[in-house]
């Protein structure tokens, strides 16, 4: 009983709080809590008696390696445009993607600890792979700066001030690797981004994102299930209800 | 500085399946083993949370640590060779079980015509049907003289699966357990085969479809079809690997020793026979000297080689001259297919590791390559191993790869889309081959090994021929829209293809030919034995380690047999 009301006026305090970052803010596109907040409105198709696990989950979020917002939001509104919110559901950002990546980027992910990383160093043919001497974290957080000085450049703004369309045309001049970077290519640091969002999306919530299983449910992924044998053999789709991991303990 | 322990009658460099067959049986036997395994202790109760695709397929949590040690690669021998940075071509294993632990479970036996390659291939064709710019060869052992070795590795593992492939070789016994259960998606493959003249059959599966006591007492479950399957261990116990089955017998005869976290770095050699091997135990960085009456290498083709390689045993192979036959033979697998988009949703996300249907008839010699350009085929399968949503993101070609199409596109094609593919068979070229590398090394300051490889005209041919069958297969199927995957030119060692690498340390019936004899004995080194896939004196069309699991079971045989006469084998 006590931990419901609790979770009541956490409840609350995350809405006052997410508004009034929001207002700092002033994104063309909202980020983290707020984006958060807007899927849960009451309009949102996903709106479900599970909302309140979602809060919580919510709530214990956090950036542990962007230091500040204005870089955080960039790469929040880098990967809405990869994966954006439509009428199947929730984008990257209400799907918790950027703080997926950005805690990603604390890690073993970030440091490349599993990764062959002696020098020499040589750029390669493409068939050869990645030969960067840099870690994605350090290309991560060049890639950002140059994600602002591109809007800068091209738009005079802020990149997470700038139109949707625009912030398609810089992340398109990347893609084509048109962005000149040090120690990496533009294209390189596209596909990155790329692949993490969609990691982001569909990963086990326990990853801080797929955000209340909402990528697993627009795919029809059920997560987590013990096992398939008692429905196998059915010529029928099955629609089952997503489980994550975390559901275990 | 460098301690020496006491002797011991055999030493494995790793402990997956090969490591693991050649301990139960030399420890049944009567034998002390040591098996020194870099990687870590793990079993079925570390896979109670594996269903994390992010952690165990994308990130590769039971797989090698690159940091310590990769390869490097280069398609030709005009570029310079740089280090695989990270994992992406082909998934090498780490830790008890190797890739044991994380395999499908698609378990063959290679096909008579594999074994006896060149003869049967000129027989029929004549002596110039490749150029010779390929290097085709006899394996030194007829699929009938390896067949009572293919049944042991069966009935150890409890292999489900059906007799009714009327192109593979005879079988002395039916599969010890019935074929997995047949789903919908599998039935839509079969009436198809079927309707286009073709013999479809269950694949026989490491993944059981029954519970199952080995001949060794070892217990396997039966297959809970999770879905979780390739790259993940099994929380069931169901899905046969070395750490269920061959490590548990060997322990249990109390000879049998594994020592984790040591990784040997070098075979100790003195005149025609080895010594022992000396190793570094990775947490503390001590070194240490093993000695053993018999060293088996079973540490996956590539450290087979460089092992050789590093300890200055047997000839190299050089590609300018033709001489030597370390490194020779490396071949790979490429695989063509065909992508299906249906209107009705299917329940791709279910399955199992090597639940599938699949036809060998264009696999081998089944069909005639008069008029074609290439010899061999593959097997073409339909598998339902379990989609993931990380991984399996399909769009109609020319869609952009991220956006709003994109996403739509993705989410909607998740179950709409199934894919009929085929593991083409890899023959050697004189250009694609295993050297060391002369710049990179690894954590202990070995050299890396270098790799050298590209696709050959043989493989673009045999692409272009398979995909088109399979392409047929699918429109069979009733897909709305079939795509056929596009012709290959350069291999590329990033995006995920296929673990199945062979050669580098190839059997034969003569020294001049390969590295071991058809015991898989070391023809320059008596006491020395080398076991996996690196002995496929080209790659088949089909998965390797039913054929790797017969192969260590001969080395066994001849280890056991080596203990008691000495002297060479053949
Ligand atoms: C995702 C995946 C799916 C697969 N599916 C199938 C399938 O369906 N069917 C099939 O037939 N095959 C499949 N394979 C291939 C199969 O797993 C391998 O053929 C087989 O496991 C190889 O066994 P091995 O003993 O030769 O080598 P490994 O299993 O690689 O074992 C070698 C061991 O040696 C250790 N080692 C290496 N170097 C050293 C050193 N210097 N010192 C000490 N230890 C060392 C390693 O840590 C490792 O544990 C798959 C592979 C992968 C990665
Ligand atoms: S699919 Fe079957 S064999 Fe594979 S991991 Fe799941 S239960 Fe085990």
């Amino acid at each position: 009983m006590a931990k419901k009301t609790k979770n009541f006026s956490r409840r609350d305090f995350l809405k006052t709080s997410g508004v009034a970052t929001g207002a700092l803010i002033g994104g063309s596109l909202l980020g983290g809590l707020i984006g958060y907040n807007a899927n849960n409105s009451k309009t949102s198709p996903t709106e479900t008696k599970s909302g309140e696990h979602k809060q919580e989950a919510a709530l214990n979020k956090g950036r542990m390696f962007f230091t500040n917002d204005r870089e955080f939001q960039i790469l929040a509104n880098a990967t809405e445009r990869i994966f954006p919110k439509d009428d199947l559901g929730p984008g990257a950002i209400d799907l918790g993607v950027p703080y997926f990546i950005d805690n990603q980027l604390a890690g073993q992910y970030g440091s490349n600890s599993k990764e062959y990383m002696q020098g020499p160093f040589a750029s390669g043919a493409p068939t050869q792979g990645y030969q960067s001497n840099l870690t994605r974290a350090e290309i991560f957080k060049q890639a950002v700066a140059k994600l602002e000085s591109e809007a800068q450049t091209r738009f005079k703004n802020g990149f997470s001030k700038i139109e949707a369309e625009q912030m398609d045309e810089i992340l398109t001049a990347f893609q084509k690797d048109e962005v000149p970077m040090k120690g990496v290519s533009s294209a390189f640091f596209f596909r990155l981004l790329r692949a993490a969002t969609l990691e982001g999306a569909y990963a086990d919530p326990i990853y801080n994102g797929n955000n209340n299983m909402d990528g697993w449910r627009m795919k029809g992924f059920p997560g987590h299930q013990a096992a398939y044998i008692n429905v196998i053999e059915s010529d029928e789709f099955q629609k089952i209800e997503p489980k994550s991991i975390g559901s275990m303990h | 500085m460098v301690k020496t322990l006491p002797k011991v009658d055999v030493v494995t460099v790793g402990v997956g399946w090969t490591g693991g067959i050649i301990a139960a049986e030399c420890t049944k036997a009567g034998l002390k083993v040591v098996g020194l395994e870099r990687g870590q202790e793990r079993g079925t109760e570390d896979f109670s949370m594996v269903h994390d695709e992010y952690r165990y397929a994308i990130r590769y949590e039971l797989m090698q640590n690159l940091s310590k040690e990769t390869i490097t690669f280069r398609n030709n021998r005009k570029m310079p060779a740089l280090p695989m940075r990270q994992m992406g071509s082909f998934l090498l294993g780490e830790g008890l079980g190797g890739s044991g632990t994380h395999w499908n479970g698609q378990t063959w036996r290679f096909l008579p015509y594999d074994f006896q390659i060149k003869t049967m291939t000129e027989k029929k064709y004549g002596p110039n049907k490749l150029s010779n710019d390929y290097i085709l060869q006899d394996w030194g052992l007829t699929y009938d003289q390896l067949e009572p070795y293919f049944d042991k590795f069966e009935k150890t593992a409890g292999i489900s699966g059906e007799n009714n492939n009327p192109h593979w070789g005879e079988r002395s016994s039916d599969y010890p357990t019935p074929p997995m259960k047949k789903t919908h998606i599998l039935k839509k493959f079969e009436s198809a085969a079927t309707k286009l003249g073709y013999h479809p059959f269950m694949m026989p599966s490491a993944n059981l479809s029954e519970p199952y006591t080995n001949p060794d007492g070892a217990q396997i479950n039966a297959c809970q079809y999770c879905g979780f399957c390739e790259r993940f261990g099994c929380e069931y116990g169901a899905k046969t690997s070395p750490e269920v089955t061959v490590v548990p017998t060997a322990r249990k005869t109390g000879k049998f020793d594994v020592r984790f976290h040591a990784n040997v770095v070098e075979v100790l050699k003195s005149g025609n026979k080895v010594t022992g091997v000396r190793y570094v135990d990775t947490l503390t960085g001590e070194e240490f000297i093993q000695p053993a009456e018999v060293v088996v290498l079973t540490s996956y083709v590539f450290n087979n080689t460089k092992l050789l390689m590093v300890s200055k045993i047997g000839e190299q192979y050089n590609p300018d001259t033709g001489k030597g036959t370390l490194g020779r033979n490396y071949c790979y697998q490429i695989l063509p297919g065909a992508t299906g988009f249906f209107d009705d949703q299917y329940n791709t996300f279910m399955g199992a590791g090597a639940l599938g249907m699949a036809i060998d008839d264009f696999n081998g010699d089944s069909f005639d390559h008069s008029n074609l350009d290439f010899i061999h085929g593959g097997n073409i399968s339909i598998t339902q191993t379990g989609s993931r949503p990380i991984a399996s993101n399909v769009a109609l070609p020319d869609t952009p790869t991220w956006g709003a199409e994109f996403k739509k596109q993705s989410i909607h094609n998740f179950t709409r889309t199934l894919s009929v593919g085929a593991q083409g068979a890899s023959i050697s070229h004189k250009e694609n081959y295993l050297s060391l590398d002369g710049t990179y090394k690894d954590a202990y300051g070995v050299p890396l090994l270098q790799l050298t490889y590209n696709f050959t005209k043989q493989d673009i041919a045999l692409h272009k021929f398979i995909s088109e069958k399979s392409g047929e297969i699918m429109k069979e199927m009733g897909a709305k829209t079939v795509v056929n995957r596009g012709a290959i030119d350069q291999y590329d060692i990033v995006p995920y293809q296929t673990t199945h690498n062979t050669g580098g340390t190839v059997m034969s019936l003569t020294p001049e030919e390969g590295v071991v004899n058809n015991y898989l004995q070391h023809w320059d080194a008596e006491n020395l034995f080398v076991v996996g896939a690196g002995n496929f004196a080209h790659n088949g069309g089909y998965n390797p380690t039913g054929t790797v699991g017969a192969l260590a079971y001969r080395a066994a045989e001849g280890v056991i047999k080596y203990s008691k006469t000495s002297g060479s084998l053949v």
